[in-house]
């Protein structure tokens, strides 16, 4: 049997049409799109094209999107050009309690490093974001707020709008983290209210290596890089123009089929988490069940590690991940689980489910088939289960 | 997989007689913990030794894991190293880990995820006893034997475990290497203790100290009489017979006899001093037997073991030509995907000449020779050592009074003992 994926938070493959849309740029129309002839000038209609199908996907002026190599760098280049940029005036940070590490690293290093003052904004035990918390934590030296929009672990939807009204008030710059979100649910970054916007093209059937920031127009940034002008000298750097032809072929791909996507994996996810319910005892969603993106599933079997569930599902040809992808190996719960509450024995017993496009009801039956008897030998297994269970 | 040669052969031979491989890594410290050379390479954890465990796995088709144990390690190794140095004693921390960790937590995660056995490039052999205990014996490389490091594992460890090369000499195993083209086959072999890239215990020592802030606690060399002789700088960074590094100038070689950890001195005298016929061995962990207390006494001490027929083993491992016949042979059970819940008697029903199946010879255990609360044995009192002639009086079920037939040089507080019949290990202890 084919082995099943469902690790979709993790990386997703590429569309074929994708691919398609972006071959030519690799070998026909392969000119640097800051050349002044012929081939240079291809090659930039291609990029800027690129660019407005993108802009017209999240609501903003072409003008307002920068090409990256991914979401990584967008978030680093929101965190940390944001603090440089306003080092003498504002000295303070915001940001999520169940933030992606690459927005919460560099905060970190500009806390250990540079002096600047840091608050992360606690989440409830659903791993929602309140606004009254918010306005708690926001000064009038505070130089960015950062809170994602789609949490990779669990998936649960912020309510961005209540975040940012806060911050408006306040005249305070905010960044979201739509990476996960961003092709799956509705991004509009008016609607959001945001000034900082990261994506990324490989969580949604889109090449890895490609990304963007949309920065709003009135806001300044200290770019991280040197050595040219590209980008209006915010990302300089010979242009991935294959990758972001990629990218906008990805995403207006996903705008087409957001809507039954997100009814028929709606569908699916409750069929799931209802099968596994009720299959399994003592078992936990750590997942929302409504306001989520609705393919990311998140259970945890106290009794049963994390870490063996992963593998025991591995050599049976079943992919699922524990923690996000960057944090295997270790026994330590997500700061994610953590910031919400749940203690460390379901914590370390947690798995993400992340299903997508290719993702069939049949799929999702054997994984019904297969994930029960594991969970129950590993908590045949587990000298400490037994005990709480006597 | 430590990403040597001999853990990638083990893996190869398994996945060609059958088995379902699953190759594993563990990740036992960090560079920043133990103060290493980050760009080292080859050493077991580096990140270099994953890779070639990777590599390795890619090509015999198996799955790979990197499990990290290293708060365990850290737990039951380094810990353990650190306070067996300052009471005196110079641990053996491959043991430890073998005992605690590998052996412990690395085999329970191999059995949550449906594995049967876990397997090792140790150069030893797990055989079945007549009387039905799981016996370990020396490897038939004698210069390569590994069985030292494996007396403190239980009988439940070791009917969940093979040791493919056991029955093999080492340059065959490279061999082996070579002709699967397995890009380890000529790495260099590693003796270290593995989280001591340099083998500087001292510095680890002096470094692990500045790092917990513990001060320095200079004392005294003295002789046996008492004199004073110089001055060290912690007596935790000798140990017994060293020469070296005593800062003494003496017209005769001084060495180490004694850490006296209670006064903070170090005795030490001449090379005629460290030889000694008798030590006590606690903690003990009898293998081929079950512990004396349990065992039936019989006052004839007349049988000996028949001697195992060691040419069909290394016929199964290493000729080619009779592999095409061997899988032939093979049942259904051990080639399915399915991981059975493993048990001791659950074991896959392979043919009984296969090099790994426990059930392949049936070894005459020693329990016969026990008679009036001894037991002959020869003993080794270190790795490096060739085991000598000796009596073990039996003290409780887990102490030993080991009486040599001839004084042996620096008998070490710490080191493990280990005591053997012929090439069956009986079972082994620390000595006090």
């Amino acid at each position: 049997m084919e082995p099943i994926y469902l690790d979709h938070n993790a990386t997703t493959p590429v569309d074929p049409a994708v691919v398609e849309a972006m071959l030519p740029f690799l070998s026909e129309c392969y000119g640097n799109a800051s050349s002044v002839h012929s081939f240079g000038r291809d090659a930039k209609v291609a990029l800027e094209r690129a660019r407005e199908t993108i802009a017209g996907v999240i609501n903003c002026e072409p003008s307002e999107l920068y090409f990256t190599s991914g979401g990584t760098e967008s978030d680093n280049i929101a965190v940390l050009g944001t603090a440089y940029r306003y080092r003498n005036k504002k000295k303070h940070l915001v940001v999520g309690a169940t933030e992606h590490h690459a927005v919460i690293e560099p905060a970190e290093h500009l806390h250990h490093n540079e002096g600047l003052a840091l608050d992360f904004l606690p989440v409830d035990s659903d791993g929602f974001a309140a606004p009254d918390r918010l306005a708690e934590l926001v000064t009038d030296q505070t130089a960015l707020v950062s809170v994602m929009h789609g949490n990779n672990e669990t998936g649960a939807l912020q309510d961005i709008a209540a975040l940012t009204a806060v911050t408006h008030e306040r005249g305070v710059l905010f960044h979201t983290d739509a990476v996960q979100s961003i092709g799956k649910v509705a991004v509009d970054v008016k609607t959001l209210g945001v000034d900082l916007l990261s994506l990324t093209g490989h969580k949604i059937y889109g090449p890895k290596g490609t990304g963007a920031l949309f920065i709003r127009q009135s806001v300044k940034i200290a770019p991280l890089f040197y050595g040219g002008a590209h980008e209006k000298k915010r990302r300089p750097g010979t242009e991935n123009v294959a990758g972001a032809v990629g990218l906008a072929k990805a995403l207006e791909i996903a705008e087409q089929r957001r809507e039954p996507d997100f009814t028929r994996l709606s569908e699916l996810a409750d069929y799931f988490i209802d099968k596994v319910t009720a299959a399994i005892p003592d078992s936990f969603l750590n997942s929302p069940r409504t306001r989520r993106i609705p393919p990311t599933i998140n259970f945890s079997f106290p009794g049963a590690e994390g870490e063996s569930i992963i593998l025991s599902l591995d050599l049976k040809g079943i992919a699922a991940s524990s923690g996000s992808a960057c944090t295997s190996g270790a026994t330590e719960p997500s700061h994610v689980l953590t910031a919400m509450g749940i203690p460390p024995e379901r914590g370390q017993a947690a798995v993400r489910f992340s299903m997508g496009r290719t993702t069939t009801r049949e799929q999702m039956d054997y994984v019904l088939e297969i994930l029960p008897p594991i969970i129950e030998r590993l908590r045949a297994m587990s000298p400490t289960y037994r005990q709480s269970r006597a | 997989m430590s990403g040597g040669v001999d853990s990638s052969v083990a893996a190869l031979l398994l996945k060609e007689h059958g088995y379902n491989v699953v190759g594993a890594h563990m990740k036992l410290w960090d560079y920043a913990e133990v103060g290493a050379d980050v760009y080292r390479d080859g050493r077991c954890c580096s990140l270099d030794a994953v890779n070639d465990c990777r590599a390795v796995c890619d090509a015999i088709d198996a799955p790979f894991y990197v499990l990290n144990l290293s708060r365990q390690f850290r737990r039951e190794v380094i810990d353990n190293f650190v306070s067996e140095y300052k009471a005196g004693r110079t641990p053996n921390p491959c043991i430890r880990c073998n005992t605690n960790v590998k052996w412990q937590p690395f085999l329970q995660k191999a059995r949550e995820i449906g594995c049967d056995f876990i397997a090792t490039g140790h150069y030893a052999r797990i055989e079945l006893g007549d009387t039905g205990r799981n016996l370990i014996c020396k490897g038939v490389d004698e210069t390569r034997d590994q069985s030292y490091f494996l007396w403190g594992l239980t009988q439940d460890a070791l009917s969940r475990t093979l040791m493919p090369l056991g029955g093999l000499h080492k340059s065959e195993v490279r061999e082996i290497a070579r002709r699967h083209g397995l890009k380890t086959s000529e790495k260099k072999e590693s003796r270290e203790i593995c989280f001591v890239a340099d083998d500087d215990y001292h510095r680890f020592l002096r470094e692990w100290d500045a790092k917990h802030d513990v001060p320095a606690r200079p004392g005294d060399i003295v002789e046996e009489s008492g004199r004073v002789m110089g001055r060290h700088d912690g007596a935790a960074y000798y140990t017994i017979g060293q020469r070296h590094g005593l800062g003494i100038s003496h017209p005769t070689p001084l060495y180490v006899l004694d850490i006296d950890a209670a006064n903070n001195r170090v005795v030490v005298g001449d090379d005629a001093s460290l030889y000694r016929d008798e030590m006590v061995v606690e903690n003990v962990n009898w293998i081929a037997t079950a512990p004396p207390s349990r065992l039936p006494r019989r006052s004839d001490t007349s049988v000996s073991s028949p001697r195992h027929d060691a040419s069909k083993l290394v016929s199964r491992a290493s000729r080619d030509d009779e592999k095409a016949e061997s899988r032939a042979g093979l049942p259904e059970t051990c080639r399915s995907d399915d991981f059975r819940h493993p048990g001791p008697t659950n074991t896959p029903h392979l043919e009984p000449d296969y090099p790994c199946h426990p059930e392949r010879s049936r070894r005459q255990a020693c329990s016969s020779r026990y008679a009036r609360g001894s037991l002959e044995a020869t003993v080794k009192i270190r790795y490096q050592h060739s085991p000598a002639n000796a009596r073990l009086t039996v003290l409780t079920d887990n102490s030993v009074r080991v009486t040599f037939d001839e004084r042996q040089r620096a008998i070490t507080p710490g080191q493990s003992a280990v005591f053997y019949d012929d090439d069956i290990l009986l079972g082994g202890g620390v000595i006090k």
